[in-house]
């Protein structure tokens, strides 16, 4: 029933690659003219691993007593690695906004263009890293709520045992990968971008043995945060494991290249703090795991995998938020303000409250579909294992 | 030289999509025209026939978009700027359509529900294609204006010439007739729905004529460089290949050899996007923006090539694969 639900979000996920890839021109021509040529490429190959993923998917889904079990499972991998690999293509595009190379821009044109060295922008191994990691820890716990909640009905579902122990195991391996790679991303950033990095953090005046902010409230003003839980010299420790290294803060920057410094702290604090409830869930599952030799199913704990269900999702959103909001105003870091990039045509806020009544609306179907399609026929899921069993 | 290889693969990717995704609004025109006591197994049989490769014909469409940006990106930012309204309106078309036909087959199977999505399916398959034979016919027109600074006129030229309407017209007929066509073939084990989509192929098919005629006539006037083009020494032979084939597939039907029609419908569509690039070559837009003028440079273009030789020679088989698992079906 999962390759069922991925087909309705594959359509949708269809659907709307193809507004996004005309997206980029209609919204930001300006941007497109300058960066086409240098970070196209990973765009066609994601074009090209996307293509693929569509094929064997159509495969798959269609061929389930059309094809020999193995190379019906060879399809489901092949979908599943070119998936992994086209949001690799695609965040090594975002990476070389953050973090430009391969060209040299001479009287406002770009020369020397090198598309290979922009895909190895010095940004691209921390940003896919998280990425990828990241997908998994989010499918792999809101999988497991959803399982865990038809559990919480009916305790003794073989079909939804095995599924939750699989989604539960992807998403609690995952997690501690994704908090040391969240380490590494942070040092990164502060190496590459430490405007943004310091907007994160709200980290305001420059000094040594800087403290660590959580919470609280920026005020670009007085620049202060207030009401913030601060962790002495936390800040120095995670960023060059020294507790006294002197970290540069907002203060050191012009105030045209500020991020909005509450959005992106708020995003930053917002993401971390679902990576760590995640990560605790994580730690609880394998204790219980461990002591009773079998997959923990105390009401309790059901309970709270699904509530927890959305946290990755969030996660990923608001990771995106600080990315993105914390390398304004820049589009391309250091070469290209947004305020230049963006289309000339005139009442561009129309188009953008249809398409977001649309994908409002899509998102809502979406939801009622994929809800139908698992409320519905719960003698469907003997069939399912059956399935399941056959491949 | 690599800029027009690389134009050739977005000429061919074009003709693919109208192939493949262009039969896929075609038939959505149909489910929204089924008529009579059949219309339901009409529908039925449409949807069957979408149904395998569905919405990832879109990729054509997402290919040609990706290689306009990466090997001439200041072409593609002087299109999506000048013809931002109808491309909107485009994609518009396309979300309602592609997520109408998966909600209606996996919503409620009773009559109402199933009907809202049909109208709201079929509708959109009539204004999509109207909308992007309208966009191609307006990088013809001659009526984009591109100086030094950018786009000098505006975001209404041309797309709403009468060259741009006569196009979008002569796009949603020819997908129509395309998807009837293939339909003929796909619904051979049901002779009475057969018969139904060969009345619809052949009309469809005879409407053609006239249609690509006004627009042959509205170019004179309305886009005199794709004219000139059509008056090339090569063009009346690429003319007399279009029509006979057009007149081969309606014969084809007309004595029920539906293989055969189908073979000479995808020539027939072939030739008609291939001759219509060669005539507007090397315009991108017309008059300013050639493909020399609008290129990436030579590292990128070169990747580029090698990229999509790659890709064709690891893709193509798969995704013959694919087709040979369910059309091939019907062979057996």
């Amino acid at each position: 029933r999962w390759a069922r639900g991925a087909a309705i979000l594959f359509a949708v996920g269809a659907v709307s690659g193809t507004v996004l890839s005309f997206e980029l021109g209609l919204l930001w021509p300006g941007f497109m003219e300058h960066a086409g040529a240098i970070i196209g490429m990973p765009f066609s190959l994601e074009g090209f691993a996307f293509f693929a993923e569509a094929i064997f998917l159509g495969l798959y889904l269609y061929g389930w007593d059309r094809l020999s079990p193995i190379l019906h499972w060879i399809c489901g991998l092949l979908v599943a690695l070119n998936g992994m690999l086209s949001g690799i293509f695609v965040v090594t595009a975002n990476a070389w906004m953050n973090a430009p190379t391969g060209f040299r821009m001479v009287d406002g044109k770009a020369v020397d263009v090198d598309p290979i060295a922009a895909m190895l922008n010095p940004a691209s191994l921390h940003e896919t890293l998280h990425m990828t990691l990241a997908a998994y820890v989010a499918t792999g716990f809101a999988v497991a709520a959803v399982h865990a909640f038809f559990l919480l009905r009916k305790r003794t579902s073989t079909f939804h045992r095995g599924a939750l122990a699989i989604a539960l195991a992807v998403g609690c391996i995952s997690i501690p990968l994704q908090i040391l790679s969240g380490d590494f991303s942070a040092r990164k950033v502060a190496q590459l971008q430490p405007a943004k990095l310091a907007a994160m953090e709200a980290h305001y005046q420059t000094g040594k043995g800087a403290p660590l902010l959580i919470g609280g409230l920026p005020n670009d003003k007085t620049q202060s945060t207030r009401f913030a839980l601060r962790i002495p010299k936390g800040l120095s420790l995670l960023i060059a494991h020294d507790p006294s290294a002197r970290i540069p803060g907002l203060e050191e920057f012009p105030r045209a290249d500020w991020p909005n410094v509450r959005l992106v702290h708020w995003s930053f604090d917002l993401m971390v703090g679902s990576g760590f409830i995640l990560f605790a869930i994580a730690l609880t599952s394998g204790w219980l795991w461990w002591r009773r030799r079998r997959l923990p199913d105390a009401t309790w704990f059901l309970r709270s995998l699904v509530l927890a269900g959305p946290l990755g999702f969030i996660a990923i959103e608001a990771g995106w938020m600080v990315t993105e909001l914390g390398r304004q105003p820049w589009i391309i870091y250091g070469v290209m303000r947004t305020s230049e990039a963006v289309t000339p045509m005139p009442g561009i806020a129309l188009p953008f409250f249809v398409f977001t009544v649309i994908y409002i609306l899509l998102a809502l179907a979406v939801i009622y579909l994929l809800r139908r399609q698992f409320l519905k026929a719960p003698e469907s899921v003997d069939k399912a294992t059956a399935a399941s069993t056959h491949v | 030289m690599f800029e027009e290889i690389v134009a050739a693969f977005m000429v061919a990717a074009l003709i693919l999509y109208a192939l493949m995704g262009g039969a896929d609004y075609g038939g959505g025109c149909w489910d929204l025209l089924a008529r009579g006591p059949r219309a339901t197994r009409q529908r039925r049989a449409i949807a069957r026939a979408i149904g395998p490769i569905w919405e990832a014909n879109h990729v054509w469409l997402i290919l040609v978009v990706v290689l306009l940006f990466t090997g001439f990106p200041r072409g593609f930012a002087i299109i999506m700027t000048a013809l931002n309204i109808p491309l909107t309106l485009m994609l518009i078309g396309i979300v309602l359509r592609g997520s109408a036909f998966a909600f209606r087959k996996y919503d409620r199977r009773d009559e109402p529900v199933q009907r809202r999505w049909s109208v709201l399916f079929g509708g959109a398959s009539f204004l999509t294609p109207l909308i992007q034979g309208m966009t191609l016919g307006a990088l013809a027109t001659g009526q984009i204006r591109a100086g030094s600074t950018g786009l000098t006129t505006g975001f209404l030229a041309g797309w709403l010439s009468p060259f741009a309407w006569s196009c979008g017209v002569f796009a949603l007929s020819l997908f129509a007739f395309l998807a009837a066509t293939y339909l003929t073939v796909d619904t051979e084990k049901e002779p009475d729905l057969q018969e139904d989509f060969r009345a619809r192929a052949l009309w469809s098919g005879l409407l053609l004529g006239p249609i690509a005629a006004v627009v042959f006539l509205v170019s004179r006037e309305g886009a005199p460089a794709m004219f000139e083009g059509l008056t090339r020494w090569w063009a009346p032979y690429l003319l007399g290949a279009t029509i006979l084939l057009g007149l081969g597939a309606i014969v084809a039907l007309w004595q029920r050899r539906y293989r055969w029609a189908r073979m000479a419908a995808i020539g027939e569509v072939s030739l008609i996007l291939g001759g219509w690039s060669l005539a507007q070559y090397p315009h991108l837009i017309v008059p300013d923006i050639t493909l020399q003028a609008s290129r990436a440079p030579d590292a990128t273009l070169r990747l580029l090539t090698i990229a999509l030789c790659l890709g064709a020679v690891l893709l193509l088989p798969s995704l013959y694969f694919l087709f040979h698992i369910f059309k091939g079906e019907e062979s057996r």
